[in-house]
C-alpha cells in the first residue's frame, strides 16, 4: 500500500500528474488551478517528471498545443478554472471530436461577470455539450485517485475521448487533506503506457479534422454520442480495477442512506461532503432522508440514477450554477428528463446554491431538506439570495 | 540546390483537391509540398487550403496532415513538436526527423492567429510557419484583412462612394517576425519557383522557428484571370509591391534585386479589385512602395534606387538559395 500524507489538494493532483508519467502539459495560470501547474513545473525542473512542460501564451494555446501532442501521440495534460475555460472553449469539442483521450483538471471556478475567483459550476456547465467525459469528485483522495481512473478509461482504443475531472476551487484545491499516494509500481500496472491508435506519423499518414460535407455531419455527430455513451462501461471498468489496488471504489451515482430513503438530495463535487453532514442530523432527527452523489456527469448515467430514486417521493437537487432563463438549474433540469415516462415520479425541489464562492452550511442543506409547507411537484429558487 | 529537372515527380498535395482554377496558392502549396518530402506533419488553419483539400472521406494530404481551428496553427504545431520531441526523448519513437509544418492564410497569421504565432515563435519551437498570403479573408467570400493592399476592394471594404476600398495599409508580417529574432525568415512567391523552393529547404532545415511569407494570388477575390496568376505574381516583385527577400540572424538580404522597378500601376491595372482607383491614391500608392523598397534596400547594404527609377523590361537575378 501506499503512504497516506497530509497534503495541499492542488499538490495531491500534480502528484498523481507526476506518476501517471506523462508526456506533454501545457498550461495557463489561473486562480484557483495555478498551484497545480506551478508544482508541475517544478517536478519538470528538478526532473522529478520527464516532460515537456509548455508554458503557452493563453488557454486557446493551451489546448491547441493538448490537442497537436495528443496527436502526436503523446500522453498529454492540462489544467484550467473558468475564463480559461471559456477561452478554451472552442477547441474543447474539437479535441473530443478528434477523439484524443487527454485529462483536464478543471479546477472550478464561476465564470464572470461579475468577476469572482471563488467557487461554482458555471464554467463546467458551459460546455456540458462538448463531448468529453466529465466527472466530480469531492475529496483530496478522489481528485489524486481519478487522474489514473480517468486516464485508465480515456485511453481504451474503444474511448478514446478527453476526461474532465471537475474538483470545487479553493473550497477542495485549497485544502489540506490525508491523500493516499500510491506506490508507482501500482501505477505502472494499473496505467500502462499510452499505445495510441492513430498519430500523426509520417510512416503512416493520416488526416485529422476533416470537414463533413452535410450527407456526413450527422453521422458523424451521431457517432460522437454513441461513443461517449459507450464509455459508461470502461469508467465502470476502471473504478473496478483501481479498487482492487486501492480497495476505494467509486460509482456513477454515490449512494448515502439513500436505501428507502423517502427524500433523496443530489449533489454534485465538494457540496457532498456537507450534504452527508445535513443528512446524519436529519436522520437523527428521524427523517427519512438520504443523500445521491453525481459523480459522472458524462456520459448521464441514466440507469444507475433511476435505480437510485426508484420508490422515491421527493427529491432535492442542488445545483451550482445558474442556467439563465430556463426553468432550473442544469443538474436539475437533466434529471427532470432523465425521470421524464417513470412511474411513481417523485416532486422535485431545484435550489441552485453555492454561486460564486458563497458558502453552503450543514444548516443550508437542513433549510434545503426541510419538507416544503405545501407539496408542489416542481419548485426552484435560488438559494440564499438577500 | 533545386533545379527544374531534379525536382521530384512525387506530387504531395494530391489532383483532384476543390482549388478554383489558377489559385496561386494551391500552386504554392504543390511547390512548397515538393521541396518539404514526406517526412513532415502539417498542421493547417481553417481557410481555403483546408477547405479545399480535405472532404471527408477524401483528402489531397500524402503527408500527416491535421486541422483543428482557424487561429491556432501555429499552437496545433506546437504541441506536435513538443509531443514528438517528449516521445523521442522517452525513446517511444525513433530519432530520424520530422519537421513540423504549420500553415495558415493571411488573416489565419496576421489577424486571429497573431497571438498563437508570436507565442510559438517566442517559444523557440522548432518548426516552418508558411503564411499563404492571398490579401483577403478568401475562404468566407472575399473580407478584408489587415494584409489586404490599400485601395483594394473587398467585401467588407467596397469601393463605394465615400469609402474607396481598403483604407490602411498592409501590415508588414516580416517586421512582426523579425521582431521575435527568429532564425530564419522569407518572403517567396510560386512566379519564382526556385527560389521558392530553396527558401522551403532552408526554413526546414534551420533548427527552431522558420517563417515564410508566400505571396498567392487568387483569380476571384483579386479580379484576375486565372491564367494571370503567375503574371501578377511577377508584377507583384518587379514593381517592388512584394519583394522577395531573407531575414537571417538580423540580416536582410534581397533574392531579387532590380535598378529599377515597374511603375506599380501595371501590377494594379490588371486586377478587378483595384478597378477605378483615382490618381491620387495611385500616386500615393507608388510612392510608398518606392519608399519601402528604398528601406529595404538600405537594410540590404545595398544602393538606393537613383530618381529616374523605373524600368520597362528585364530581371536581373543577384541571388538565387
Ligand atoms: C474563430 C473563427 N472565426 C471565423 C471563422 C470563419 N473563417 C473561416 S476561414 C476564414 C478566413 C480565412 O482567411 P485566410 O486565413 O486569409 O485564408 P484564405 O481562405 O484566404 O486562404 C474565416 C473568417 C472561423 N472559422 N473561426
Ligand atoms: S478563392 Fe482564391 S485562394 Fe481560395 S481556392 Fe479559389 S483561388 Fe484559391
Ligand atoms: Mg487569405
Amino acid at each position: 500500500m501506499g503512504k497516506t500524507r497530509g497534503m495541499e489538494v492542488s499538490i495531491a493532483a500534480a502528484e498523481a500528474v507526476k506518476q501517471a508519467d506523462v508526456d506533454v502539459i501545457s498550461a495557463y495560470p489561473i486562480t484557483p488551478q495555478t498551484h497545480i501547474v506551478e508544482k508541475l513545473s517544478e517536478f519538470v525542473a528538478n526532473g522529478q517528471l520527464e516532460a515537456e512542460y509548455v508554458t503557452v501564451e493563453s488557454e486557446h494555446s493551451a489546448m491547441s498545443l493538448c490537442i497537436g501532442s495528443q496527436a502526436a501521440g503523446a500522453r498529454t495534460f492540462t489544467s484550467t478554472s473558468s475564463q480559461g475555460l471559456a477561452l478554451m472553449s472552442e477547441l474543447v469539442p474539437i479535441a473530443s471530436a478528434l477523439r484524443l483521450p487527454m485529462v483536464i483538471y478543471l479546477v472550478n471556478r464561476s465564470l464572470s461577470a461579475p468577476l469572482s475567483i471563488w467557487n461554482d459550476h458555471s464554467d463546467v456547465m458551459s460546455i456540458r455539450d462538448s463531448g468529453c467525459i466529465q466527472l466530480f469528485v469531492k475529496d483530496g483522495q478522489e481528485v489524486y485517485d481519478h487522474l489514473f481512473i480517468a486516464y485508465r478509461a480515456a485511453e481504451k482504443q474503444e474511448v478514446l475521448l478527453p476526461v474532465i475531472v471537475n474538483l470545487d476551487g479553493f473550497l477542495l484545491s485549497h485544502t489540506f487533506e490525508p491523500v493516499e499516494v500510491m506506490e508507482e509500481e501500482r501505477i505502472r500496472q494499473y496505467l500502462p503506457p499510452y499505445r495510441p491508435l492513430y498519430t500523426l506519423n509520417p510512416d503512416k499518414p493520416i488526416t485529422m479534422g476533416a470537414f463533413a460535407p452535410p450527407s456526413l455531419f450527422t453521422e458523424a455527430k451521431k457517432a460522437h454520442d454513441e461513443t461517449l455513451k459507450a464509455s459508461h462501461p470502461y469508467l465502470e471498468k476502471a473504478w473496478e480495477e483501481w479498487a482492487v489496488i486501492s480497495g476505494r471504489r467509486y460509482r456513477p451515482v454515490e449512494e448515502f442512506n439513500a436505501r428507502g430513503a423517502e427524500t433523496i438530495m443530489i449533489t454534485m463535487g465538494s457540496l457532498s461532503e456537507t450534504a452527508r453532514e445535513g443528512v446524519k442530523i436529519l436522520r437523527e432527527k428521524g427523517q427519512n432522508i438520504g443523500l445521491l452523489e453525481l459523480r459522472q456527469w458524462r456520459p448521464f448515467p441514466q440507469e444507475e440514477f433511476r435505480q437510485g430514486v426508484k420508490g422515491v417521493r421527493r427529491l432535492v437537487v442542488i445545483d451550482r450554477a445558474v442556467s439563465p432563463g430556463s426553468t432550473g438549474g442544469p443538474v436539475a433540469s437533466e434529471i427532470c428528463s432523465a425521470l421524464y415516462g417513470m412511474e411513481d415520479q417523485p416532486s422535485l425541489e431545484n435550489y441552485v446554491a453555492g454561486l460564486g464562492g458563497r458558502d453552503v452550511t450543514v444548516e443550508d442543506f437542513l433549510n434545503m431538506a426541510a419538507p416544503p409547507s405545501r407539496e408542489k411537484k416542481y419548485a426552484f429558487s435560488i438559494h440564499g439570495a438577500r | 540546390m533545386f533545379a527544374v529537372k531534379t525536382l521530384t515527380d512525387r506530387e504531395y498535395l494530391a489532383p483532384g483537391h476543390r482549388g478554383c482554377s489558377g489559385c496561386g496558392q494551391a500552386v504554392a502549396v504543390r511547390m512548397v509540398h515538393k521541396a518539404l518530402g514526406q517526412r513532415i506533419v502539417v498542421a493547417c488553419a481553417t481557410g481555403c487550403m483546408e477547405v479545399i483539400s480535405s472532404p471527408f472521406p477524401q483528402s489531397s494530404w500524402e503527408m500527416p496532415w491535421i486541422h483543428v481551428a482557424f487561429e491556432n496553427a501555429a499552437a496545433v504545431a506546437s504541441g506536435i513538436e513538443a509531443g514528438l520531441k517528449a516521445l523521442r526523448h522517452k525513446g517511444k519513437i525513433d530519432n530520424r526527423k520530422i519537421k513540423v509544418v504549420a500553415m495558415a492564410g493571411d488573416g489565419g497569421t496576421a489577424d486571429i492567429g497573431l497571438q498563437a504565432l508570436s507565442g510559438a515563435l517566442e517559444r523557440g519551437h522548432d518548426f516552418l510557419y508558411i503564411c499563404y498570403d492571398n490579401e483577403a479573408y478568401m475562404n468566407t467570400g472575399v473580407q478584408r484583412s489587415s494584409s489586404t493592399p490599400y485601395g483594394a476592394s473587398t467585401m467588407t471594404t467596397p469601393a463605394g462612394r465615400i469609402q474607396k476600398g481598403q483604407a490602411t495599409w498592409k501590415k508588414n508580417m516580416m517586421e512582426i517576425v523579425a521582431a521575435h529574432h527568429i532564425p530564419y525568415a522569407a518572403t517567396a512567391s510560386p512566379s519564382y519557383p526556385m527560389d521558392l523552393l530553396g527558401k522551403v529547404k532552408k526554413g526546414a532545415e534551420i533548427k527552431g522557428p522558420a517563417y515564410l511569407h508566400i505571396l498567392s494570388p487568387c483569380p476571384p477575390g483579386w479580379g484576375i484571370e486565372a491564367e494571370d496568376t503567375i503574371g501578377l505574381g511577377r508584377l507583384a516583385v518587379e514593381t517592388g509591391a512584394f519583394p522577395l527577400y531573407e531575414q537571417e540572424e538580423g540580416k536582410i538580404r534581397l533574392s531579387l534585386d532590380f535598378d529599377k522597378l515597374i511603375p506599380l500601376e501595371k501590377y494594379l491595372k490588371g486586377q478587378g479589385r483595384f478597378r477605378g482607383i483615382d490618381q491620387e491614391r495611385m500616386d500615393y500608392m507608388q510612392e510608398r512602395v518606392l519608399e519601402m523598397w528604398q528601406d529595404l534596400k538600405r537594410k540590404a547594404g545595398l544602393r538606393e534606387l537613383r530618381p529616374s527609377r523605373f524600368r520597362k523590361e528585364g530581371v536581373k537575378w543577384i541571388r538565387t538559395s
